[in-house]
């Protein structure tokens, strides 16, 4: 526990320290939302969106943006890094477990991935009256077993991708379809109704995350789903996770 | 007790043999080197060693402990080739973080001093140069206070100054009391550093004695050259039992011998008050015991 606690102090430094990496996973989506909810049309409600406006709209996807980038991208990159440098197998010399190195990557993206997130909702509800969360519960449940749905899948990429290099390669479709089906790239409401409803069931849920933010709570199935595949990928990625 | 004890040890990956039989002992205090060309199969029985691979064949113990106990990690420092730290990690980070590792840990501050590595203490691991980065995998290997510290191919990649360093770093570390195994594929370094060796080739140790005996087994022919101040006799150095030729190479003496011929050729050229100008005397070394046990050259 001494060890994990040292190495996570040690890790977090690290992940500090490559400033451009922490400044845009933690503030890109509030920066991208200031930038958006500067054009007054995004300010103004809509049929489109249900007589919602198009930032109330748009803010779950800046959730995905947070959730992709870390665990999708930076975590597994880090990791495969820290694998291919021999990193992993020289802490496995000595008394320590090499999981733990794992357990603080973990444990720092994903609090960093919290950081962004509750930055983003305050950003919101300050600067745009974005309403808080409706559900405060659901909305933790949603981004939990989302996030812990695509950090799973980040951890395979990380399992099976023999360098950093080729962990990004194996990692970017995840990361592509996460933030197309989270309506990173367009806006949901011109994507095709069945892309919508796929959409709802691909990691990190941004359906679940807009009913339990602006709506009626989040589906019970969709929470199902990702916790589903939270799990499955993780048993995959902890079957061919290699230290060496 | 020896403090390794390796007993026929055998490792293959699928049908690539890497380690054939491989048995020796490492005595408290020696440092034991493992030589052989890349490819020998040296890494692998380090690594077996040291835990990180588990024998197909063969038994091996540390400390009277199988390599896989954890109890093992907190006394035995290995030094990996390849192996590096996260860029942005600095020198004095890193020493603190791998010595809360241990139960009784060096003083790391101590260790920087003693490694050269004081100036370098905030320094990141991406700006450290090559020697400087091989001497803070030294200390990291050490920051545990092992007995048993296992170096693999330490000095390759460094310059002749950083090798010379790094060589005289081991001997410190050996008067602190730590046994060591050395795996290199230098000569040089084998014949300077070790008190024993194992050659090792295609898998299997072809040899185990003292940089000397080593060469002692080849070939013990030298040979003696020189320029004598004033005319010498063959029939002179011919009549020394240890002389078995002499040849003339312009002014120069070639004389071949076997045994303790120089000491007999400079003493019967004392008795007659000849100087020798220029005397060299070449004698088999390692590289020439390389060849002859495993019928190649080391590099080749």
């Amino acid at each position: 526990m001494a060890a994990l606690v040292k190495v996570t102090v040690v890790e977090s430094r690290l992940f500090l320290r490559d400033v451009a990496n922490a400044f845009f996973a933690v503030a890109l989506p509030s920066l991208i939302l200031v930038i958006l909810g500067a054009i007054p049309a995004l300010r103004t409600p809509d049929e489109t969106f249900g007589g919602q406006r198009f930032v109330d709209f748009f803010v779950p996807s800046l959730v995905v943006i947070t959730l992709a980038t870390l665990g999708v991208n930076t975590m597994p990159v880090r990791l495969a890094t820290y694998r291919e440098k021999g990193i992993l197998r020289r802490l496995s010399t000595t008394p320590v477990n090499p999981a733990n190195l794992l357990i603080a990557q973990l444990l720092i993206n994903g609090v960093a991935a919290i950081v962004a997130v509750v930055l983003l909702v305050l950003i919101g509800r300050l600067v745009f009256d974005i309403p808080l969360p409706q559900h405060p519960l659901g909305f933790v449940a949603v981004f939990i077993a989302g996030g812990a749905s695509l950090f799973a899948l980040g951890l395979v990429a990380a399992a099976v991708a023999p360098t950093a290099r080729s962990s990004a390669a194996v990692a970017l479709p995840i990361f592509f379809v996460s933030m197309f089906f989270g309506g990173v790239y367009l806006p949901r409401f011109l994507l095709p109704e069945f892309l919508v409803r796929i959409g709802d069931y691909v990691p990190p849920g941004v359906q679940a995350l807009q009913d339990a933010w602006t709506g009626t709570g989040p589906e019970p199935l969709q929470l199902v789903i990702m916790a589903a595949i939270a799990v499955a990928a993780s048993v995959v990625a902890a079957r061919l996770f290699r230290w060496e | 007790m020896p403090v390794i004890e390796v007993t026929n040890l055998h490792k293959r990956y699928g049908d690539k043999v890497a380690v054939d039989d491989v048995s020796f002992t490492v005595e408290q205090g020696e440092i034991f080197g493992i030589l052989g060309p890349n490819g020998a199969g040296k890494t692998t029985t380090v690594e077996c060693i040291g835990g990180l691979r588990h024998p197909d064949g063969g038994k091996v113990r540390v400390l009277g402990l199988d390599p896989r106990q954890a109890e093992l990690r907190q006394r035995l420092g290995i030094q990996l080739q390849e192996s590096e730290l996260p860029e942005r990690l600095k020198v004095w980070e890193a020493l603190d973080l791998y010595s809360s590792f241990y139960r009784s840990p060096a003083d790391w501050n101590h260790l920087i001093d003693e490694l050269g590595l004081a100036e370098k203490r905030d320094t990141a691991y991406k700006k450290l140069s090559g020697g400087q980065k091989q001497r803070l995998s030294v200390a990291l290997a050490l920051v545990g206070n092992p007995e048993v510290a296992i170096l693999d191919e330490l000095t390759t990649g460094l310059d002749p100054q950083a090798r010379r360093d790094t060589w005289d770093l081991v001997e410190q570390i050996r008067a602190r009391g730590v046994t060591i195994l050395l795996v290199t594929h230098f000569m040089e370094e084998a014949e300077r550093l070790c008190d024993r060796i194992a050659v090792i080739d295609a898998g299997q140790v072809v040899a185990i004695d003292s940089p000397a005996g080593l060469v002692a087994r080849v070939n013990d022919e030298q040979r003696i050259t020189f320029r004598p101040a004033a005319p010498v006799d063959d029939k002179l150095l011919l009549d020394l039992p240890e002389v078995t030729g002499v040849t003339r190479a312009g002014a120069r003496l070639v004389v071949t011998g076997t045994g303790n011929a120089l000491a007999a050729v400079t003493s019967v050229l004392a008795q007659h008050q000849v100087v020798a100008h220029e005397l060299r005397v070449e004698q088999a070394n390692l590289d020439d015991a390389f060849v002859q046990l495993t019928g190649r050259a080391l590099h080749d």
